[in-house]
């Protein structure tokens, strides 16, 4: 039924639809939305035979999971930012422990500076952690996207997050198709634990491991996420015999096959990029992953083959070395004389706005770009401020000098 | 020639395999038809009260709950002692996940059950004072507070031990750890530092908080069966010696255990929604040097006047506050 909703709020509706057994809250914006629609569906009981945990936080919401996870409940949580590093022992662990916990991430910076708006440091700062990593586009794949999620995940034994960018996603009210019962029901069956707490039939989960068989153990954990790049399209194609829609498995192209530039990106700013694209007259295609972990390396290597150029677009980055993706993708492009160029963008909810992107696309189709561009950086003011620092050991707040360079904070208050 | 004085101490509710108790009051562990839930074979030193303690502890549990019990370990002594794969001592359903989580993971346990319509099976939390008192801390209060249906239950020992005996928020003034070393003017750990968390449990108004000790099983059993009778968060605490850490000869564990309790130091009782129902009376008190001497942690106190008043002062105070001698 198609309905003008939140994105949270059909995210909400989605995990109700997925028969959750257990789901732990703790608030932390723009994640939050998502886990106060869930408290009301249980208190009302639509969503049945469910326990809803208020917890004390993040370290506790993921470890109340892996508890219910590992005693059989399908199991639910959300976060976003700093609730994702306060968890992030956990995160580790539930991945680990093979636990198919499915997490939504609303896409937000990391502080300090304390921000929260949007961008994607938070998903990538837990990306080596053993989790599939899925992104969407829009709040219909989100809904969409939750829903295989749980089907992923307990096929796999394997914990996902699903990431979506904070307000732009979670916030926005557009037109979702919100599944029917019936439909999730014949799609995904009830959660049949791999291992399970049970005094019938008593396991140790959890023992310690020696040199003796720790690279196995990883080694498997590598594997099975190689597994889910067959797993993940396949039950995209099952996603598309019942409920008629596609979600893009592991990426999505744009005119790929005949452009000379191709922007690869995460997440929902593929709308303002293929807009942009269509406002101007150059061969540029688009490539957005949606599995980010697993890393589709052949599918994206074998869609960038014809390419001259590839523009990484992304709203993250790696302090002291450049783009995470980007790194990535260059991994997929290796032995190709392709050259990678990296743009990072919309870093704590800095709007990316087409005239930049008009700029970015005539400068890359002239390979005019260096390696590593920051979007929009205001050069002067960051110059102003080294130069500030270099003078004066006691230089103060590097963003409260910027923003009172910038004008934004009243002069005044400067002398 | 030399004799050994006969002590008719140990008699009683106090020893544990006593036949001559009518069999309802016989202990768990004195019957043969226990559950040995922690099995033979684990690895813990010589002389562990923490391995002691457990034993009883979930013995108890299981034959409360019909042997439908899951428990949850915090990492810890406990833990690696009895589970490096493929071998494990439980032969009961368990998990560890990490350190500071123990609580949380009883609450996803428990929460488990009750939407499976299993609320027949019970679950344990368990963790050394470090994984109780200080990294997991947050977790338990918030375990306490929501009143999730687990029991927690506390070894203390009074230290980080598996890591190599570290001072912890329950080690006491005085001791020796290797990050309280007895040198300078104030040796050992600093005093009026610390937290006594049963007291703070009960802050909570849960269903049952008690203190035990294992030189007396049959009151830790009793504690354990009692607080398995209950619905809701509770917490027991345990004092375990452990002769590692705190320099002790493995045969004077349980000794250590009587003294901690006879000298005032470690007050044994029982709360119930936030008030004391009970306190265990001390039965000869002795003086705390008959409690620190076998100890080499507390060596430098011995030969400290001061220290040695104020440890005495902590056991006077917890014999006022706590009522612990018969009027
Ligand atoms: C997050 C984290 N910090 C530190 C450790 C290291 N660590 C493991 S066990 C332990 C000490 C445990 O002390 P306690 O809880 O008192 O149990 P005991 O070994 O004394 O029985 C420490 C510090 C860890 N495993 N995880
Ligand atoms: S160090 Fe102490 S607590 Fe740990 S196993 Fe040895 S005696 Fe037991
Ligand atoms: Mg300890």
């Amino acid at each position: 039924m198609l309905k003008q909703i939140e994105g949270s709020h059909g995210v909400a509706e989605a995990v109700a639809l997925c028969r959750p057994e257990v789901i732990c809250a703790y608030p932390i914006t723009p994640q939050t939305h998502i886990v106060e629609d869930l408290g009301a569906l249980v208190k009302s009981g639509k969503i049945e035979n469910c326990e809803y945990i208020n917890v004390e936080s993040e370290f506790a919401a993921l470890s109340v999971g892996i508890g219910s996870s590992a005693a059989g409940a399908r199991t639910y949580t959300a976060t976003a930012s700093q609730g994702m590093l306060f968890m992030a022992e956990a995160v580790y662990n539930a991945s680990g422990l093979g636990l198919p916990i499915v997490m939504t991430v609303g896409n937000r910076s990391i502080g300090a500076p304390i921000n929260i708006w949007n961008d994607q440091s938070d998903s990538m700062s837990m990306r080596d952690a053993g989790w599939i990593q899925l992104f969407v586009e829009d709040n219909q794949q989100a809904v969409d996207m939750h829903i295989q999620a749980f089907k992923i995940a307990e096929a796999l034994s394997l914990p996902v997050m699903v990431c979506m960018d904070g307000f732009i996603l979670t916030h926005a009210i557009e037109g979702i198709d919100v599944p029917d019962q019936k439909q999730v029901d014949k799609f995904l069956p009830p959660f049949v634990p791999r291992q399970v707490l049970d005094p019938e039939d008593p396991v140790s989960i959890g023992a310690m491991v020696g040199p003796e068989a720790f690279t196995e153990v990883r080694y498997i954990a590598h594997k099975k996420q190689k597994e889910a790049l067959d797993l993940i399209p396949q039950i995209n194609e099952d996603f598309k015999q019942i409920f008629g829609r596609d979600s893009g498995g592991l990426i999505s192209t744009t005119n790929t096959e005949d452009a000379d530039t191709v922007v690869v990106t995460l997440g929902s700013v593929i709308g303002t990029i293929e807009e942009a694209i269509d406002e101007q007259d150059e061969k540029i295609g688009a490539l957005t992953i949606r599995s980010f972990r697993p890393f589709p390396l052949e599918q994206i290597r074998s869609a960038l083959k014809d390419a001259k150029r590839v523009v990484v677009f992304e709203k993250c980055f790696a302090v002291g070395i450049g783009g995470i993706v980007a790194n990535n993708v260059r991994m997929a492009m290796s032995g190709t004389n392709i050259p990678v160029y990296e743009v990072i963008a919309g870093l704590g909810g800095r709007p990316i706005t087409r005239k930049s992107l008009h700029k970015l696309f005539k400068d890359a189709v002239k390979d005019n770009l260096e390696d590593v561009t920051f979007m929009d950086l205001n050069k002067d003011v960051v110059d102003r401020e080294l130069e500030r620092e270099h003078k004066l050991i006691q230089a103060g707040s590097v963003a409260e000098n910027i923003l009172r360079d910038g004008g934004v904070v009243n002069a005044a208050k400067t002398t | 020639m030399a004799h050994q004085q006969v002590k008719f101490y140990q008699t009683g509710t106090l020893t544990v395999g006593n036949r001559l108790l009518d069999a309802e009051n016989r202990t768990v562990q004195g019957t043969m038809d226990r559950s040995n839930s922690l099995d033979s074979g684990h690895r813990a030193c010589q002389g562990c009260g923490e391995a002691l303690g457990a034993r009883y502890a979930i013995d108890t549990a299981m034959r409360a709950t019909d042997n439908k019990l899951i428990a949850c370990n915090a990492t810890g002594c406990l833990e690696v002692f009895t589970t490096p794969y493929p071998e494990t001592s439980w032969t009961i359903p368990w998990i560890h996940s990490l350190f500071g989580n123990a609580a949380a993971i009883g609450t996803g346990v428990a929460a488990a059950m009750k939407v499976k319509g299993r609320e027949d099976v019970r679950v344990i939390a368990q963790g050394g004072d470090g994984g109780t008192t200080d990294i997991g801390f947050g977790c338990l209060s918030g375990m306490f507070e929501r009143n999730d249906d687990v029991l927690y239950i506390c070894y203390d020992n009074q230290g980080y031990m598996n890591t190599g005996v570290q001072r912890s928020s329950a080690t006491p003034g005085g001791a020796r750890t290797a990050t309280t070393m007895p040198v300078g003017p104030e040796p050992g750990a600093d005093f009026d530092k610390g937290k006594n968390v049963p007291l703070i449990a009960m802050a909570h108004e849960i269903p049952y908080v008690a203190t035990a000790s294992i030189d007396r099983l049959h009151d830790l059993e009793a504690k354990v069966k009692k607080a398995m009778s209950i619905r809701g968060a509770r917490y027991i605490q345990i004092f375990v010696p452990c002769p590692l850490g705190w320099g002790s000869a493995p045969a004077q564990t349980v000794n250590l255990a009587r003294l901690a309790v006879e000298s005032g130091i470690y007050p044994l009782f029982e709360g119930e929604n936030g008030e004391i129902t009970s306190t265990t009376k001390i039965r000869r008190k002795v003086p705390v040097e008959d409690y620190l001497k076998p100890q080499r942690r507390f060596a430098h106190v011995l030969k400290n006047p001061a220290q040695l008043s104020a440890v005495q002062e902590i056991a006077d105070r917890n014999i006022r506050k706590f009522g612990l001698l018969e009027e």
